[in-house]
């Protein structure tokens, strides 16, 4: 029997306000516990909320990038549950009136382009935090978190594959990073994510029974919780048993879905509209302002970069996937002419030594330019392509001018030619069974005296001018 | 005539001329407060230390500019205070002492005010009694048996016992007008959004408005002056620009046309109430007024639907009280929810706790169209009715509660009985108009309160109607006879047959 997987995501992500929601306190992560607080956000006796514009601004943002309508009309309502983490005990969220709703993402799957489309995007406030002290009978709470702005993205359940899940991800992140409205770093909570996943017979119209997955930590949890829930899903219906709609959890380390409550035990929220905020007219002309000074989204970055630079697709998107990434390279060829040069330094080296030490494209210690400026030693000759890889490593480690490390280490090429002669006679001299084997056809053999020049000259040879120069001498 | 009888524009010119010191006056109400505060239980807590300092501030500085420099003043215990205990009258708030200020309090602090204490309320201004305070109940000072009304009755019972100069209270379905009402005194519930409601704890947000309660209607007008305008911190509040309100103090009413709506003196309404109100209007007549009666179609709903929205934004703005970060926390429980039950279950009274049962109830999924929705329709219908009355009228003309002031414990056992007392004043609120009670007459000993109800904003009209109609009357110059003071002092005259026809000019 085959089953088709349906997936809706809903993400939340912190938004890169300086200051919370409703109140002037910063949103900085981090910080000592209940130091960026205010009777406000506290939820003190008879204190009021009062929207931040940039908050608003942002969820626009957010919206037009995610191809949404704006909303024209939109307005707050509260989410009412008692927890320590929410001092209110209610969380101003919207309700039926959200800023954002029918957009899409596009993601590529097997060489194919797939819509997903986005349900709604809300503005709302961000919770505190418990934490639990290991062997203690009580938490603490810490509620600098509590009214940092988060937009919660609700798509609709178009994906058909922990893999798309995946994809649709890692873009969605990505547009949200081109327009700099989150930084969307999980391992700091400013993006989270809650699926719901049901299969169906092939054919079948009608949804299955959906379960909601919660405590996700990273996308690759996410994905490994969806492969290991349409399994489990697949088994019980083989198995003749019935799923039930529930909310389950997901456990890293037994990587293993476990019930956390069901459909009975659900909250009634009690949304209604918030009467201390009135309701929000979202001007058109402000609409159109922030749509217009939308900068260059991943997608039309890739276009690009396969128009004008002449990069292969596969390229452009590796490149493009990251803002952060696509930044640099940008950087970087603004100081240097041959952006498939770049490309091929970027990708291969760069990356290579960015997956090996586990980093990110923001903690690398040089600078574009520098990575310019070690392309044109190579192009002037001041130092070999296999040298090059050398200074990379170095300056990737120490962040220093190419030009610094090149003398440090003393890798300048030997480009004399009379220097070059000298250890060519002596390479010549030393292996006569080549030199032989050369003037018997072998061209392998001026391969091998090539090796030993360079052996002799820890590499720093000009790698063109051995050439000639051995030829020249060997007749 | 003894210096705490004094109104804010008669204490001001005194101050100003230097005739009587902050200090003195300051001192002469904690006298007063002191002589019969036993009787009347108007304040929760008094500051008496933080008063006397700042009158002292105020003398040394010498600037009586604005009328309220100087002035003892007494805010209802729901208004925060920085430094001074806010209670709501809650056993959960019982030790709470906000570290920030009400606007409110920011604003009359600027003026220089003095604040005398915190006066007593219906447990978080849910009632219309003051019985509902988790300490004690208030007293009427024109009858120590009866109710202040409430939830503002400290305030109300404070301004008529003349234990302040004046007073604030917080008015969401009639809690200024109808104890302002019950004691005699001035009572305006602004417009919704004319005065900030940043640091008012909050009953039913939708619905609250802060005002003031006065021992006349010019010291109404000076004390709008100083509380009203935009505020950043309350986005509800309105961006419309403060007039001087005491320039509407002109003793015309000519050419006004006035609306008597029929719903106001139907069943249950009175028969001296009624009476009362009707000579009102022929006063306002004999000034060149015209007077029509009216109808209201949807006013029998709007208390109904006041207990659904009141309740429900209740329910969720007291969800905070769980004894988590502040207030009162029960001392032994098993877990969180625990201790959330037994936190709420001692903090709250009964009365709050039926209110958040009923807004729980009626925001509950499946129940949400058929309650809340629906009486927000019947809000909007409201509204609807008053402003097809305002196309014609200037201002309405109605009883501000159904009867005089009520035995303490008469209606304790039955809520619906209890919440009839707001049917005149419920439908100001949910239309977000300004409405001003005035004492108008008596019944008895008991004073009867006249509303008056105005467009959305324009107070200037009321508080002109009401000017007029106290210029033209004595009703305001009565006075209660508080049995302690006759005792103390031989100067206070207790009026023992106040005659209703006595004050209406010829």
């Amino acid at each position: 029997m085959n089953y088709e997987t349906v997936i809706g995501l809903e993400v939340h992500v912190e938004l890169l306000t300086k200051s919370k929601v409703f109140c002037g306190c910063s949103t900085e992560f981090g910080g000592e516990p209940n130091t960026h607080c205010c009777p406000i956000c506290l939820g003190m006796p008879g204190v009021l909320p009062v929207t931040n514009k940039k908050a608003v601004e942002y969820a626009i943002k957010a919206g037009l990038a995610l191809n949404c309508e704006i909303a024209a009309y939109s307005k707050f309502d509260r989410k009412n549950y008692f927890y320590p983490d929410l001092p209110k005990a209610y969380q101003i969220s919207q309700y039926d009136l959200p800023i954002a709703r029918n957009g899409y993402i596009e993601i590529e799957v097997d060489g194919k382009t797939r819509r997903i489309g986005i349900t709604r995007v809300h503005l709302e406030e961000d919770a505190g935090k418990l934490i639990h002290e290991e062997g203690k009978n009580n938490s603490l709470v810490d509620l600098n978190r509590t009214g940092v702005p988060l937009i919660e993205i609700v798509s609709e359940p178009d994906i058909r594959s922990p893999e798309e899940a995946w994809l649709y991800l890692n873009k969605l992140k990505s547009i949200l990073q081109y327009i700099e409205v989150s930084d969307c770093k999980m391992e700091e909570g400013s993006l989270r994510c809650d699926v719901n996943i049901s299969i169906r017979r092939e054919g079948v119209d009608k949804f299955g029974t959906k379960v909601e997955i919660k405590n996700l930590g990273s996308f690759k949890a996410v994905r490994r919780s969806l492969e290991y829930e349409e399994k489990r899903q697949r088994e019980v219906i083989e198995e003749g048993g019935e799923l039930i709609q529930e909310t389950r959890r997901w456990d890293e380390v037994r990587g293993v879905t476990v019930s956390m409550r069901n459909k009975e035990e659900a909250h009634d929220y009690r949304y209604f509209p918030e009467p201390d905020l009135v309701p929000m007219v979202l001007d058109k002309d402000w609409i159109a302002e922030i749509k217009a000074n939308l900068p260059e989204l991943p997608d039309a970055r890739k276009e690009r970069y396969v128009k004008e630079f002449g990069l292969p697709a596969y390229d452009a998107g590796v490149l493009t996937s990251s803002k952060a990434l696509s930044d640099f390279y940008e950087e970087c060829i603004s100081h240097y002419h041959d952006p498939k040069v770049v490309s091929n330094w970027v990708m291969v080296e760069m990356m290579g030594l960015l997956n090996e030490k586990g980093m990110e494209v923001e903690q690398i210690k040089f600078k574009p330019e520098q990575l310019a400026a070690m392309l044109r030693m190579m192009d002037q000759g001041t130092i070999s392509g296999k040298i090059a890889k050398e200074v990379f490593r170095d300056m990737f480690e120490t962040g220093e001018d190419p030009e610094v490390i090149v003398k440090r280490k003393g890798l300048v090429q030997i480009s004399d030619e009379k220097e070059l002669e000298r250890i060519a006679t002596k390479v010549i001299e030393q292996n006569q069974k080549s030199v032989q084997d050369y003037k018997n056809g072998k061209q392998k053999a001026l391969g091998f005296l090539v090796g030993q020049m360079m052996k002799e000259t820890r590499g720093k040879a000009n790698p063109q001018m051995v050439n000639e120069i051995l030829k020249k001498l060997l007749g | 005539m003894e210096i705490y009888r004094l109104t804010i524009h008669e204490a001001h010119e005194l101050l100003k001329k230097r005739e009587i010191s902050c200090e003195e006056l300051t001192k002469a109400l904690f006298d007063r407060i002191k002589s019969v505060d036993e009787k009347i239980r108007a304040y929760i807590t008094l500051d008496e230390e933080g008063a006397l300092q700042k009158s002292r501030e105020v003398d040394k500085r010498k600037d009586f500019t604005n009328p309220l420099t100087g002035v003892p003043v007494a805010i209802k215990d729901n208004i925060c205070t920085e430094g001074l205990k806010t209670t709501c009258a809650s056993k959960i708030l019982e030790n709470f002492i906000p570290p920030y200020d009400a606007t409110l309090s920011v604003r009359l602090k600027s003026r220089d005010a003095v604040i005398l204490g915190k006066t007593n309320m219906d447990e978080f201004a849910m009632g219309s009694s003051t019985e509902n305070s988790a300490f004690f109940a208030t007293r009427n000072p024109w009858d120590t048996t009866r109710v202040p009304g409430g939830s503002s009755g400290g305030s109300a019972a404070a301004v008529a016992a003349d234990e302040c100069i004046f007073a604030i209270g917080s008015d969401t379905g009639g809690s200024i007008r109808q104890p302002a009402g019950y004691c005699g005194v001035v009572g305006m519930k602004p417009t919704y959004g004319r005065v900030s409601r940043y640091g008012l704890v909050a009953y039913a947000s939708s619905l609250d408005q802060i005002g003031p309660i006065t021992k006349d209607v010019t010291d109404c007008a000076m004390v709008l002056n100083a509380i009203a305008g935009r505020d950043i911190m309350d986005s509800t509040s309105a961006d419309i620009p403060v007039p001087d309100y005491t320039l509407s103090l002109k003793p015309d009413v000519s050419g006004m046309k006035i609306g008597i709506p029929r719903e106001y003196f139907g069943e249950g309404i009175d028969a001296e109430v009624r009476e009362a109100v009707l000579n009102a209007a022929k006063v306002f007549e004999k000034m060149g007024a015209s007077c029509e009666e009216i109808s209201l179609p949807h006013t029998e709903y709007a208390l109904w639907a006041y207990y659904i929205i009141a309740p429900a934004e209740a329910s969720s703005n007291l969800a905070r009280y769980d004894g988590i970060r502040y207030g009162v926390r029960a001392k032994d429980y098993e877990d969180l929810i625990d201790l959330y039950k037994k936190t709420r279950s001692e903090g709250f009274g009964a009365e709050v706790k039926r209110r958040i049962m009923l807004g729980t109830y009626a925001l509950s999924s499946g129940y949400y169209d058929a309650y809340y929705l629906k009486a927000q329709k019947v809000r909007t219908l409201v509204k609807r009715d008053f402003d097809q009355a305002f196309k014609k009228y200037d201002f309405i003309l109605c009883p501000t509660a159904p009867t005089v002031a009520f035995k303490i414990g008469e209606n304790t056992d039955d809520p619906l009985k209890m919440y009839m007392n707001d049917v005149c004043t419920i439908p100001v609120n949910m239309a977000g108009l300004p409405g001003i009670s005035l004492p108008c007459g008596f019944s008895g000993n008991m004073p009867i309160g006249l509303q008056i109800i105005g467009r959305p904003f324009d107070e200037p009209t009321i508080l002109q109607a009401a000017y007029a109609f106290e210029q033209a009357t004595e009703y305001h110059l009565k006075k209660p006879c508080i049995d302690s003071d006759t005792a103390s002092s031989g100067e206070q005259k207790c009026d023992k047959e106040p005659d209703a026809g006595k004050g209406v000019i010829a």
